[in-house]
């Protein structure tokens, strides 16, 4: 063991990060330490071996709907080819898998490190906590978006060009196909935006997160049956106004205007920073106690 | 006057307005601390000031040193009362942690990390470069000798060298302030003995550290001055020896190995020495226990030549720690 080291005057000659750096710089340095974890966390620890097969369900299911069509007119006519992506996209990638997706990342993001007892290195690092929540809010953004982007991406074009290669060349790279492909991964984003400052909120503040998850998937399923008033209360609602192709919600479905994509990106935006607002407030007083969890 | 007495109105000072805040910016202050865990008791007003040094918290499980220590660290916000570490408060980890390491008792690592990534990304989190982290990682592995398995996975490591990276992961910033939850849990002797050594440099470089332990042996060994916990509260703190000077009352136990200790103990009863006496479980010796152990010694040389008794040792059985602190738990009203 090395005794001639002292303490104070070894280790480099570092000076404290925080007399060198103003405090922006420190915090988007801080910032992109933690989110380099973070992500190789979320991509590629244990938690992230569910995602895969999350994220890759519509690409599997479509690619054998691709090899082995069904003698439908949906799939026979190319123009119908629209609302049956509209369907399967809403339907199944964002009011599920996404939701469900997000849900297991961002809920992760600190109750896993709870269940892991690890969260004290973080706690017991020189970070404000408000920097630890956006590091690892934008690790775990990255994460879904990039999957469930994929997700998204390939699906469409699987269908597409899985069932009509010539005519979706030229819907594609000559009509109106690639600002609707564009259109669909900006939703997908927004989504993981909505639904990953939704479940960041209750990941911290539930112990269990698994019946208030699933409180939310019901209500987000029902948001068709909700009066327009309700309907407002709901990330979908805002999702659903600015899909290129609305999804039929069927004959029981109550009507309401979609709300305009100038009021329904800011809402989601103005929601998650309410959300920081809160999760900030909970994160400066949290305690750790790693005793029954 | 009794030792919890003591412990309480003269060892645990408490605090008052008095107290200079430069003062308080060199120390390691609780003021009126409590904590609670709904009805369960962490700790109880507990009013400490800890210097340079190594300090040493003692007590068995659930005594509140854990506690006491995630308190100072703000992993744990107080009831009641405010903790201060060199003036800075655990609300403000920015400015904290710059001068404060802490080594937990949580045996968990990031999965896949070798000991040089795991200390290095902690290092860039606090916002050091990649170069200075390097650095600074090499020097902490160092010091707790684990270079030669730096940048082998954690996940295989034996419970010591696991220790040692928390340890060396908790110093590698060059903290002012270190605190240690059971530093020397799962290391073999010779670990022990370097690790102590380590801690011993450190404090007499002008660092704060405060250990918990249940190695009263090793406690009583490293420390400059000790805090003894029972249940929550502080039943007495001080320097090592200060602790039992103090303690006037305090029956001194002597083992006396010999022949016939059933003889022995029926003539020492009948005197007032002894307050104490109870055979060993092996028939072949004798615990006393007298408050004037001077008188002691003499009766117990007139008696071993009248009763002609074959000694085969005479020796005190708690001239450590261990038997101060056994004996404080055990008094009445030990709660300062």
């Amino acid at each position: 063991m090395d005794s001639t080291t002292n303490m104070k005057d070894g280790a480099a000659g570092a000076s404290e990060p925080d007399q060198r750096a103003t405090s922006w710089a420190l915090w988007r340095r801080q910032t992109l330490a933690i989110m380099r974890l973070e992500i190789k966390k979320n991509f590629f620890s244990r938690r992230a071996l569910l995602l895969y097969p999350i994220a890759g369900l519509p690409i599997f299911m479509l690619s054998m709907l691709a090899l082995f069509p069904p003698d439908t007119d949906e799939m026979e006519n190319f123009g119908m080819l629209g609302q049956v992506f509209a369907a399967i996209y809403g339907g199944l990638i964002l009011r599920t898998l996404v939701f469900f997706g997000c849900a297991w990342v961002f809920m992760n993001l600190f109750r896993g490190e709870v269940v892991d007892r690890s969260l004290h290195y973080y706690f017991l690092s020189p970070v404000r906590r408000e920097v630890l929540l956006v590091g690892k809010y934008l690790s775990g953004l990255i994460a879904t978006t990039v999957l469930f982007g994929i997700t998204t991406v390939a699906s469409m074009l699987i269908l597409y060009f899985g069932i009509h290669p010539s005519e979706s060349s030229q819907y594609f790279f000559g009509g109106a196909g690639a600002s609707q492909l564009l259109s669909y991964l900006g939703v997908t984003t927004l989504a993981c935006i909505g639904y990953g400052a939704v479940f960041l909120i209750v990941g911290l503040f539930f112990r269990n997160p698994i019946i208030p998850g699933l409180l939310l998937y019901g209500w987000e399923w029902i948001n068709f049956l909700l009066p327009p008033g309700l309907k407002k209360i709901s990330v979908i609602h805002y999702l659903q106004s600015l899909v290129p192709v609305p999804m039929s919600e069927g004959p029981f479905a109550v009507l309401a205007e979609p709300t305009p994509a100038w009021i329904a990106v800011p809402s989601l935006i103005l929601f998650t920073a309410a959300v920081f607002f809160f999760a900030s407030m909970h994160i400066r007083r949290m305690e750790i106690s790693y005793a029954g969890d | 006057m009794t030792p919890v007495e003591t412990s309480s109105t003269q060892v645990a000072t408490p605090l008052t307005e008095t107290v200079a805040s430069s003062a308080s910016d060199k120390m390691i202050v609780f003021e009126g601390v409590s904590k609670f865990y709904g009805d369960i008791l962490g700790v109880n007003r507990v009013n400490l000031q800890i210097a340079p040094g190594i300090t040493s918290l003692v007590g068995p499980n659930g005594s509140g040193k854990t506690t006491l220590m995630n308190l100072m660290t703000g992993l744990l916000k107080p009831t009641r009362g405010t903790v201060s570490v060199l003036g800075m408060s655990p609300n403000d980890p920015e400015a904290m942690f710059q001068k404060l390491g802490y080594c937990s008792q949580f045996d968990s690592f990031p999965r896949g990390a070798t000991a040089r990534e795991f200390i290095g990304f902690y290092l860039r989190v606090h916002g050091y470069t990649a170069r200075e982290s390097d650095e600074m990682t090499h020097q902490a592995l160092e010091r707790v000798s684990m270079l030669e398995a730096a940048d082998r996975k954690i996940s295989g490591y034996s419970k010591g060298m696991r220790q040692r990276v928390r340890l060396a992961q908790s110093i590698a910033h060059n903290p002012s302030v270190l605190v240690l939850d059971e530093p020397l849990n799962g290391l073999d002797p010779m670990a022990r003995a370097e690790i102590i050594r380590l801690f011993r440099q450190l404090a007499d470089a002008g660092m704060y550290l405060i250990i918990s332990s249940h190695i009263l042996h090793e406690v009583d060994m490293m420390s400059d001055s000790v805090v003894l916990l029972h249940n929550g509260y502080i039943v007495a703190e001080g320097e090592v020896h200060g602790v039992r000077d103090e303690i006037e009352e305090h029956p001194i136990q002597i083992l006396i190995r010999c022949d016939r200790p059933q003889a022995l103990a029926s003539r020492l009863f009948d005197n007032d020495y002894v307050a104490e006496a109870r055979i060993h479980d092996d028939r072949h010796g004798l615990f006393v226990k007298t408050r004037r152990p001077d008188d002691f010694y003499l009766l117990l040389n007139k008696l071993i030549t009248e009763q002609n008794l074959q000694v085969e040792s005479i020796a005190p059985v708690d001239d450590d720690l261990n038997a101060v602190y056994q004996y404080l738990i055990t008094s009445d009203g030990g709660h300062s």
